[in-house]
């Protein structure tokens, strides 16, 4: 695990400030996000375009349940989504780059060929299929998976949107989505996932309190 | 607090990002990009296209129903069905986009708007439309070039027939680049104005470019 030792980390927090801002604002507007999208959702609970519905949706018709929602009524929660929507690519960009242009993406992004055994071992070891977890340097491989898959996922999140948004100014960006209503269909199954990622997230972290405060410190220094 | 019963300005941070969101639609559009138009096959059934209005009751054309065109213009003009029906048509089956979130397709025949302002000579200065209608107070309000986008007409038939009472009959403004709600339905009068003005839901706090 030579990374541990990379020079370039010498003296550097676990969590440096830029990261530790960019994670709170983002758990701020991802709420803010989610409440609002479900408060446009409300308008048309349903997937799949007038007088073709998609059978397969389970809950047609069925909005979600108001103490979800931001923005009272349609026009509220289409103001917050696309006022947040800048801000939450805005804090994307600044983390990519900063992710990139720091080095951070050494200890950080997910390598298969590096952390892909790492990554079954951990799973494993949480499902109590294995009894020690698998030996670990900065995070472990199941961590480097997770924090850089939902890098794409966002990105997947933001496309979709903007597919839905402009159907005819990004044509080409809503057909490669299946369409209007096929962006709308990855557009709500990303919410799906995301609440996935957050309810795993929040369980794994409650299991390891000491990332916690290392979100909030930074953590000591390498 | 004063209880103003006029339309007001969403303020502070989502009143200012709503006005920056605006700008960034404007900026967004293309005068020459066409919305795809869509086989025959696509049609959502007649039954299945919703069809809204805000009277109690769907609104029925005076039979001595035209419409005006005026505003800065050099030719006000006043047409009926029939001199409408005679101009060079223009039909077009795009998928329609609701700010609901649902989308259904129709065909829609009629004359191109840019026709009308052609007849009636814009005056310079002209910067935005204004549409209103029979049906109580609604109206909507488009910058020019989506107005003068070929394929934003104003819509006399539907689905091969002419338009019902309950889409807007007998005249509706349709275009395959706006929300549903920026299509005025029961049209009676367009004015062609310098500075912006409104619309019925726009007031109340859908966005006023609303472009799709």
């Amino acid at each position: 695990m030579p990374e541990a030792h990379d020079p370039l980390f010498k003296g550097r927090r676990e969590q440096p400030w830029p990261i530790r801002i960019v994670h709170w604002c983002n758990a701020l507007f991802l709420i803010l996000m989610a409440g609002s999208g479900l408060q446009i959702l409300c308008a048309y609970p349903y997937l799949g375009p007038r007088g073709a519905q998609y059978r397969w949706y389970p809950f047609q018709g069925t909005p979600p349940p108001k103490w979800m929602r931001i923005g009272e009524w349609l026009g509220g929660g289409r103001q917050w989504h696309f006022a947040i929507a800048w801000f939450f690519v805005l804090n994307g960009i600044f983390y990519v780059a900063y992710f990139f242009l720091s080095g951070e993406w050494r200890r950080r992004m997910f390598r298969p060929w590096r952390d892909l055994k790492g990554a079954i071992a951990q799973f494993l070891y949480y499902l109590r299929i294995r009894r020690t977890p698998p030996p670990t340097d900065f995070y472990n491989g199941l961590q480097r998976l997770a924090y850089s898959s939902v890098i794409i996922f966002g990105l997947v999140m933001v496309l979709s949107g903007l597919a839905i948004y402009k159907p005819v100014q990004l044509h080409f960006l809503t057909l490669l989505f299946g369409g209007y209503d096929g962006a709308r269909v990855v557009h709500l199954a990303g919410l799906c996932l995301f609440a996935m990622f957050l309810v795993a997230h929040l369980i794994l972290v409650s299991m390891h309190p000491r990332e916690i405060i290392n979100m909030v410190t930074g953590g000591p220094r390498e | 607090m004063l209880a103003g019963c006029d339309a007001h300005p969403i303020k502070g941070f989502l009143g200012a990002m709503k006005d920056w969101n605006e700008k960034f639609e404007g900026f967004v559009f293309s005068p020459s990009r066409l919305a795809p138009e869509l086989p025959a096959a696509d049609t959502t059934p007649d039954n299945a296209f919703p069809s809204y209005f805000i009277s109690d009751t769907i609104p029925i054309a005076p039979p001595d129903w035209t419409l005006s065109v005026g505003g800065l213009v050099d030719r006000p003009l006043t047409l009926t069905l029939a001199q409408l029906q005679q101009m060079t048509r223009t039909d077009l089956r795009v998928r329609h986009h609701c700010v609901e979130g649902w989308s259904a397709v129709a065909a829609w025949h009629g004359v191109r708007l840019s026709e009308i302002a052609r007849m009636a000579g814009l005056k310079p200065g002209v910067k935005f439309v204004e549409f209103n209608s029979f049906d109580n107070e609604y109206f909507s309000s488009w910058d020019l070039g989506s107005a003068m986008h070929p394929q934003t007409i104003l819509a006399y038939g539907m689905n091969g027939h002419l338009l019902g009472s309950n889409h807007g009959a007998p005249l509706r403004l349709y275009s395959a680049i706006k929300l549903g709600y920026k299509m005025c339905k029961y049209l009676d009068e367009i004015n062609f104005l310098p500075s912006q003005t409104g619309g019925y839901w726009e007031d109340q706090g859908y966005d006023w470019f609303g472009g799709v």
